[in-house]
Parts: structure tokens; C-alpha cells; sequence
């Protein structure tokens, strides 16, 4: 009888289920809840009260805190903002600037591989009568810097561009997209959330004038989350989009969630410290996956442009094979799949489409994400799984099948359904 | 997404995986579904010439583990039974027998299909008139 139940053995030291999501969250860093701890307790006052100490040692972490984002993305402590998270960061940017912005212009330049954040952020203002520029992408899932010089307009307040792709995990030019925006007089936002604190961010050097970061894709906790607004050259203005008591500049009403942010904090402290040894850990774990995998299977290939990458993602077509069942058949192994054979629409990941891979070869899709607690061992044990269930499920697989044959299937016809 | 037992175990151990002799008189071959769905199956039956009994059954899928495992199923139900009973087959047996959630429905539908497909194979070889009952729902 044919198995897909896999036969890997477990390697010493490697505890299941293991996560290799990180990109999705990551858990939070023991040295950070520690650091949180007393202010959910001991030190639990309202950053806003001024008039007693419970106050003012909150409103002190919060500070201190603000320092800590800030000098990760070469900020100042006064052109951060806290948020509830990078959603939040990215509606109240894109928004903000195009209601304050309204008369200079309402043509906004966003790209087709964002987030939903901010795609569905443009979507609506689109509804109240602003223009919005989805540009492609190129093959290598980078922007085409000639197709953005293209899409400016005299109407044009702002470019909205991620710095690296949640998916893919290709990091754009964002410099040279800053330095173009500035030229133009254009505002430029970036979502950072999957770069800062993995990538060297520097807010002045790459000419950011607007920046979403996040807690808990950093190792720090969720809800939580900043955006950085410049303050001079150009000074960035924001309309609020949360109405109350004017914290934090009047840019964001609501009572400072103290634990979260001093967490946010001590996250971006240890991202900063750790970066580089980091970085060196998770390139050689990611490039130890990428070659078991095309060292022993055929028809796999990687999507995103491996030379402007994150040093954590891998993602990689395990073509004739679909993902879900993949995902199936290593179920002691948390990634993702670009496949979206869950949804009612059955619509594979629309960033993989827009690097222009057909519908089969993103249902075929694996998202991995490696991170701080990944270890060599678990790297092994993945590869060793993933080899042996795309093998067994090739087996079983039809398309597999008829290619080995030599049948071309883009030459047959397809009962639609 | 949690999955039935049931699901799980045709997805571990799929039953009558395989390939038949696509050009053997008695062998009907159904190809349904599209890549780019993220769904084909192929699903084979053997017919004896004289009793019409499906005597093998083989099959091959590329889809999630509903696809498989409905595709599975569909094997197995169909061997030993006759071409009609076989067509009596509906996509709700599968999804009851299997407790599929509502966004895997197509998945049963698929391997409705696919027996449909296949048995429509094997009659066209045969030269056996098509019926009222045999055609195959568009959709």
C-alpha cells in the first residue's frame, strides 16, 4: 500500500512542532517579557498621569522605550509614534497624509505586492476620490524604478512601497525610491514590519520620511506597534485618525499600552545588538535548506530575488505538488503555503501571481521562515520531511506523471470547473 | 483546517494509487480538474467484458488532502460494483462519508466526476450509447 505518512526519524535535540514562521510572528524573546514584567504589575500607571510618580515611571519607560525604536532606525525619540500594531501603522500613515495632503494633490503610488494593510488602505481612499498607481512588479518580485518615475503625476502626495515582501522576502531599493520621492517633493512611507530589526534600517540614509514597524515580528509582543514620522526635512504632518485625549502628539489618541511598548523597546535594543551574528546564523540555515531541497528534487525553484533577500525567507515551487497537502503531510512543521486551496475562491497568493508564476506553480508554494530559536538540527529534520513528502505525493501526482512521460500539459485541454 | 479521521487516513494511506494500461479496450481513464485550479485527478477503471463489473480501480491526484482523499474514496467504492451502480454515486455520499467542510465540496464534486469521466471513457471505446443519466454535469 502506498504512504504518505512520513518515516523520518527525529534528530536528538529537536523538540516537535517546530516553527519556521517567523514571518507570520515570532515568539516573543525571554529577555523581553522579563523587561516587561513589573509594568503590568508593580509599575502599572497611566503614562498620561502627570501629577503622580505611578505616572511619571511609566511616562520614563515609555521615553526610554521611544529611545529604543528610534536609534534602531536612526531616528529621533520625538519622530516615533506608538501604535496598536503595523495595520494601525500603515492606515494611519497612508491615511493621514492623504487627508492632510488633499489639496496638494490626491494621486497616491502604491505596488501590487504589499499587504493587505496597505492595498486595502488605498482601496478605500480610492472610494472617497483619490487615484491610486498599483505598480507591477518584475519577475524578481523587485520594483521597477523606470515604471515608478513613469507614474508620477503633479497630483501625486505620496508613495507607499514595502521596504521587504512578507512572501518572498525580496527587500526593495528603498533608498533610491526615497531619493526619487524626494526629488519629486513626494512623501514616501514604507511598510517595514518583515526589515527592521532583521536589515539594516536607517531612516535618514534610505530618505524614509514615514515608516511602519511592528512588536511581534521582532520578538516582541503583539498589539504593539510604532510609526516613525519625520520631523524636519520635510517636517511630515499626519491627521489623526483616532480621536481622544491627544496622546502621542495628537497623532494618536488612547492610553499608551506601557508593557507593550517598553517590550517593543527592549526588542528593538536586543535587533540592534544581535543583527549582525544574527543575520550570518540565519543566511547559512536558509542556504542549507535551499540546497538540500535542489540537491535531491527536481522541478523546485525559488521565488524572490535571491540577492536582495531577508535572511530568514525561503520560498520555493515545489511544482506537481499542491501546497495544502504538502502542509498536510508535515504536520509537526509550522510554514506556509501559497496556496490558497482553503479559500472559497481558491485563488493562489496574489504576490507570487504578480511575480508572473502561473496558478499551478503557486499552489505548488512553500513560505519559510526562519528565525531567532530556528536551530541547524531542525533546519535538517524539515529538509529531510519536506524531501520526503514532496517525493511520496509526486508518486500520487498525475502531472508529475505525465511530465516524466513527456507530455506537455500546457497543451492540454483542461476541464475548467 | 482539521480534517476528519477519515480524511487523514485516505490522505496517510491512499488506497489504489497507481496507473492502468490507458489503452487496454476494458480500461476507462478520467482526467478532470485543471493545474492552475489546484486540482487534477485521474481516476482509472478495468471493466470485465461479460458481467460489466469494475474489477480494478486506479488512481492519481494532484490537490489538497480533500482531493486526495475523496479521490481515494472514490476507488475503492467503485470496485465491485457495476458500471450503473457506480454512476449512482453522488458527490454528497463522498462528503458525508468523509465529513468534508463546506469549501471542500468541490473536491467531492471532482471525484464524482472523475468516475463519470471515466466510465464515459470506457463506454465511448466500448461503442456504448450514452444515456440521459450518463452525461456529465457542466459546472
Amino acid at each position: 500500500m502506498s504512504t504518505v505518512a512520513a518515516t523520518v526519524e527525529v534528530p536528538k535535540g529537536v523538540k516537535l512542532p517546530i516553527y519556521m514562521d517567523n514571518h507570520a510572528t515570532t515568539p516573543l524573546d525571554p529577555r523581553v517579557l522579563e523587561a516587561m514584567m513589573p509594568y503590568f504589575t508593580t509599575i502599572f500607571g497611566n503614562a498620561a498621569s502627570r501629577n503622580h510618580s505611578f505616572g511619571w515611571e511609566a511616562e520614563q519607560a515609555v521615553e526610554n522605550a521611544r529611545e529604543q525604536v528610534a536609534k534602531l532606525i536612526g531616528a529621533t525619540a520625538k519622530e516615533i509614534i506608538f501604535t496598536s500594531g503595523a495595520t494601525e501603522s500603515n492606515n494611519l500613515a497612508i491615511k493621514g497624509i492623504a487627508e492632510m495632503y488633499r489639496e496638494r494633490g490626491n494621486h497616491i503610488i502604491t505596488q501590487v505586492t504589499e499587504h493587505k494593510a496597505t492595498l486595502d488602505t488605498c482601496k478605500k481612499l480610492e472610494k472617497q476620490g483619490y487615484k491610486v498607481t498599483y505598480l507591477p512588479v518584475k519577475a524578481d518580485g523587485l520594483v521597477d524604478l523606470e515604471d515608478l518615475k513613469a507614474a508620477f503625476t503633479p497630483e501625486t502626495i505620496l508613495v507607499s512601497i514595502m521596504y521587504a515582501n512578507n512572501e518572498i522576502g525580496v527587500i526593495q531599493p528603498v533608498a533610491e525610491i526615497g531619493k526619487l520621492c524626494k526629488e519629486k517633493g513626494v512623501l514616501f512611507h514604507t511598510d517595514g514590519v518583515q526589515a527592521v530589526g532583521k536589515i539594516p534600517v536607517d531612516v535618514i540614509k534610505d530618505n524614509i520620511d514615514v515608516l511602519s514597524l511592528s512588536g511581534h515580528k521582532i520578538y516582541g509582543p503583539k498589539g504593539v506597534g510604532a510609526l516613525y514620522v519625520r520631523r524636519r526635512n520635510p517636517r511630515v504632518q499626519i491627521a489623526e485618525q483616532i480621536n481622544g485625549g491627544g496622546h502621542e502628539r495628537g497623532m494618536r489618541s488612547g492610553t499608551l499600552n506601557v508593557p507593550g511598548i517598553v517590550g517593543l523597546g527592549k526588542a528593538c535594543e536586543i535587533a540592534r545588538e544581535e543583527m549582525v551574528e544574527e543575520t550570518a546564523r540565519l543566511i547559512a540555515m536558509r542556504d542549507h535548506l535551499k540546497q538540500r531541497f535542489e540537491s535531491v528534487l527536481d522541478y523546485v525553484h525559488v521565488n524572490g530575488n535571491m540577492d536582495h533577500h531577508l535572511p530568514g525567507n525561503l520560498n520555493m515551487s515545489f511544482v506537481y505538488v499542491e501546497g495544502e497537502s504538502l502542509l498536510m503531510g508535515i504536520n509537526d512543521i509550522a510554514v506556509s503555503s501559497g496556496s490558497a486551496c482553503t479559500s472559497a475562491t481558491l485563488e493562489p497568493s496574489y504576490v507570487l501571481k504578480a511575480l508572473g508564476l502561473g496558478d499551478d506553480v503557486a499552489h505548488s508554494s512553500i513560505r519559510f521562515g526562519l528565525g531567532r530559536f530556528n536551530t541547524m538540527e531542525e533546519v535538517d529534520y524539515v529538509a529531510d520531511k519536506l524531501i520526503d513528502v514532496v517525493q511520496k505525493l509526486r508518486e500520487l501526482s498525475p502531472l508529475y506523471e505525465m511530465v516524466k512521460e513527456g507530455i506537455d500539459l500546457s497543451k492540454i485541454e483542461w476541464a475548467a470547473h | 483546517m482539521a480534517y476528519s479521521d477519515k480524511v487523514v487516513d485516505h490522505y496517510s494511506n491512499p488506497r489504489n494509487v497507481g496507473t492502468l494500461d490507458k489503452a487496454s479496450e476494458d480500461v476507462g481513464t478520467g482526467l478532470v480538474g485543471a493545474p492552475e485550479c489546484g486540482d487534477v485527478m485521474r481516476l482509472q477503471i478495468k471493466v470485465n467484458p461479460e458481467t460489466q463489473v469494475i474489477e480494478d480501480a486506479k488512481f492519481k491526484t494532484f490537490g489538497c488532502g480533500s482531493a486526495i482523499a475523496s479521490s481515494s474514496l472514490a476507488t475503492e467504492w467503485v470496485k465491485g460494483k457495476t458500471i450503473d451502480e457506480a454512476l449512482a454515486i453522488s458527490n454528497t455520499d463522498i462528503v458525508k462519508e468523509l465529513a468534508l467542510p463546506p469549501v471542500k465540496i468541490h473536491c467531492s464534486v471532482l471525484a464524482e466526476d472523475a468516475i463519470r469521466a471515466a466510465i464515459g471513457d470506457w463506454k465511448k471505446k466500448k461503442g456504448v450509447e450514452e444515456t440521459a443519466s450518463v452525461a456529465v454535469a457542466a459546472h
